[in-house]
């Protein structure tokens, strides 16, 4: 390359003369820079996993094997009855059921409202549509953990301590899911709304039958994310549940822990089996969490 | 269009709005305002009798140094996760961002902290801080040396919290910047590297300028999230050793449900909203003339 722009600089334009190769180097040269790169991506996923790989190998060993480094990050023998002891030993189980039971609802509660209140925005009009967008949007701009003193005195004069609809009814709207699904909704081609308004299609025909169908990517999105949000909510659960048959996983693993100081183990075990449900989601969706979480960052 | 078939639509409007209306009018404007107004009010040691005291209670918030501490120690905490964070993610992105056989692997592997909760992560990094079984001490003590107490030493309690919210948001970020690399066009590198241009000048003259959106977006939504972190506290320090880590969100949840005084969390919880407000109407300002949105 140098070489070249000497050449070049010389004024001797008509010349280019390629730079010399040697085949075998250049072959050496580039398979050294392909060790280096998968050398560099493996060392930072290893850094990226020790947490989760430590946690797997304690969660296995029992009583003393787990105190010997280095023999406790290569155990020799497993102990996988843990994982059954877990469940026997805590209510593991219901906990897992509610956090299922709790992000479903408010998944299925925010896509509906989401759905709904976009079509109104991007589709319908009305006096103060586009201020009631606006407030809307600033609902963003009040965290949950501002309200959550009111919100408690509301859960409690509602008569919703240790309930479903405690840990579900408050987020039933998401501002978020509602600019995700309007954007989508407002890419609908003017012709094919036409199209449909001579079929005979009515506003909810046509919301359901043609606008929906169109936006299944942003719902998609909208879904997995508000799914992974529920299920790793800490703060909303561990305030309005006290009876542990309301507890979600999150919760339940606060439980745990402060409960089994002495067994290790057991503890490690319950984190693994609450972050199975998310990982095999989050391989099963990536692709809609991706959208859902970037959709934010990055235009287009 | 008829005035009939405008009042109908004007009806389904509402009718559509109305669950979003009622659920952000209950749980977030409602007590929105009423947080505000609970400030106002002081309770007595026992929990009881409500007092009028304008806006003494908000002063005395401000100006308490206790809460001054957890305003420093979250300050601190922010300024300890956000450009790290940020940095081992861009890191981890451009490691990423080639076309190699296996890299998607790589790449499942490094966004896979997005799936751990506030209470996998923590628990999980008791597996590495533990001053028992802890992989670090247990290692520490294969060499000779003296167990360091992460989460019990006002030194390490912070820095330790810190480590495990910017594992826990290692995932995100690199799926955002990664997003964001894979929006950049190709032909700037390609004259670039015609240009003679080295592997970090294309970095610093092209790659940070188109990512800057997303950088600035990463940096507003990382710092706020650093400002309503509670539950690697709840978790793992509850608020010490000698409030070396009683974060405000943790502050309040304390002040309210620990100490009774839900007054007093709410003056709390409000001077937590308008920092939230400045930071992110500040972020904007300031970042925003630097930001590189062409295309």
């Amino acid at each position: 390359m140098a070489a070249e722009r000497i050449v070049l600089g010389a004024g001797d334009a008509a010349v280019v003369r390629p730079p010399r190769r040697d085949p075998a180097r250049q072959r050496r040269r580039r398979r050294l820079r392909t060790v280096a790169r998968y050398t560099a991506l493996s060392a930072a996923a290893i850094v990226v996993l020790v947490p989760i790989y430590v946690t797997i190998a304690f969660s296995l060993q029992s009583g003393s094997q787990a105190l010997q480094f280095p023999g406790s990050l290569l155990p020799s023998e497993l102990d996988t009855g843990v994982f059954r002891r877990v469940f026997e030993v805590s209510n593991i189980s219901r906990y897992l059921l509610n956090s299922a039971l709790v992000a479903v609802l408010i998944t299925a509660g925010q896509v509906l409202t989401s759905i709904l209140a976009a079509y109104a925005f991007s589709e319908l009009r009305f006096p103060g549509r586009d201020v009631l967008f606006i407030v809307f949007l600033a609902t963003l701009m009040v965290p949950a953990e501002v309200t959550i003193v009111a919100n408690y005195d509301t859960i409690v004069s509602l008569g919703w301590l240790d309930s479903y609809q405690g840990l579900v009814v408050p987020f039933l709207a998401t501002a978020f899911g509602t600019f995700l699904i309007r954007q989508s909704f407002l890419g609908v081609p003017r012709d094919l709304r036409d199209a449909a308004r001579l079929d005979g299609y009515g506003h909810m025909g046509f919301l359901w039958g043609v606008a929906v169908p169109l936006a299944r990517p942003a719902i998609a999105a909208l879904a997995v994310f508000s799914f992974l949000l529920s299920w790793n909510q800490y703060l909303w659960p561990l305030l309005v549940t006290n009876d542990d048959d309301f507890r979600t996983v999150q919760i339940g693993l606060r439980t745990l822990a402060s409960s089994n100081i002495t067994e290790f183990n057991l503890v490690f075990a319950g984190t693994v089996v609450a972050s199975i449900p998310i990982f095999v989601l989050l391989i099963a969706f990536q692709k809609h969490l991706v959208r859902g979480l970037t959709s934010g960052a990055v235009k287009g | 269009m008829g005035p009939r078939r405008r009042l109908r639509e004007r009806g389904l409007a509402l009718a559509l709005l109305l669950p979003s209306i009622a659920v952000f009018g209950t749980f977030v404007f409602y007590p929105f305002v009423r947080t505000f107004w609970l400030g106002f009010f002081e309770t007595d040691p026992f929990g009881g009798n409500e007092r009028w005291v304008g806006f003494s209670q908000y002063t005395d918030t401000i100006t308490s140094a206790s809460f001054r501490n957890s305003l420093w120690v979250t300050l601190k905490f922010t300024l300890l996760t956000v450009p790290v964070g940020l940095a081992l993610g861009i890191g981890l992105a451009l490691l990423a961002h080639q076309r190699l056989r296996g890299v998607t692997i790589y790449r499942t592997i490094f966004s896979s902290t997005v799936a751990t909760s506030v209470a996998v992560a923590s628990l999980m990094f008791v597996s590495l801080l533990s001053p028992s079984v802890g992989l670090i001490n247990q290692t520490l003590k294969w060499l000779g040396r003296d167990a360091i107490f992460f989460l019990q030493s006002p030194g390490w309690a912070l820095v330790s919290i810190s480590a495990v919210t910017v594992w826990q948001n290692l995932g995100i970020i690199f799926i955002v910047v990664s997003a964001g690399l894979q929006s950049l066009p190709d032909d700037l590198y390609e004259s670039a590297r015609l240009d003679g241009a080295s592997a970090w000048s294309q970095f610093v003259e092209i790659t940070l300028p188109l990512l800057s959106p997303t950088l600035l977006f990463g940096f507003v939504v990382l710092t706020i999230t650093s400002f309503q972190t509670f539950g690697q506290v709840d978790l793992l320090t509850n608020g010490g050793p000698l409030e070396a880590t009683n974060l405000i969100v943790f502050s309040i949840f304390e002040t309210a449900f620990r100490d009774f005084d839900p007054g007093r969390a709410a003056a709390q919880a409000v001077v937590l909203f308008f920092i939230l407000l400045a930071l992110t109407l500040v972020q904007f300002k300031v970042l925003e003339r630097r930001v590189f949105y062409g295309r």
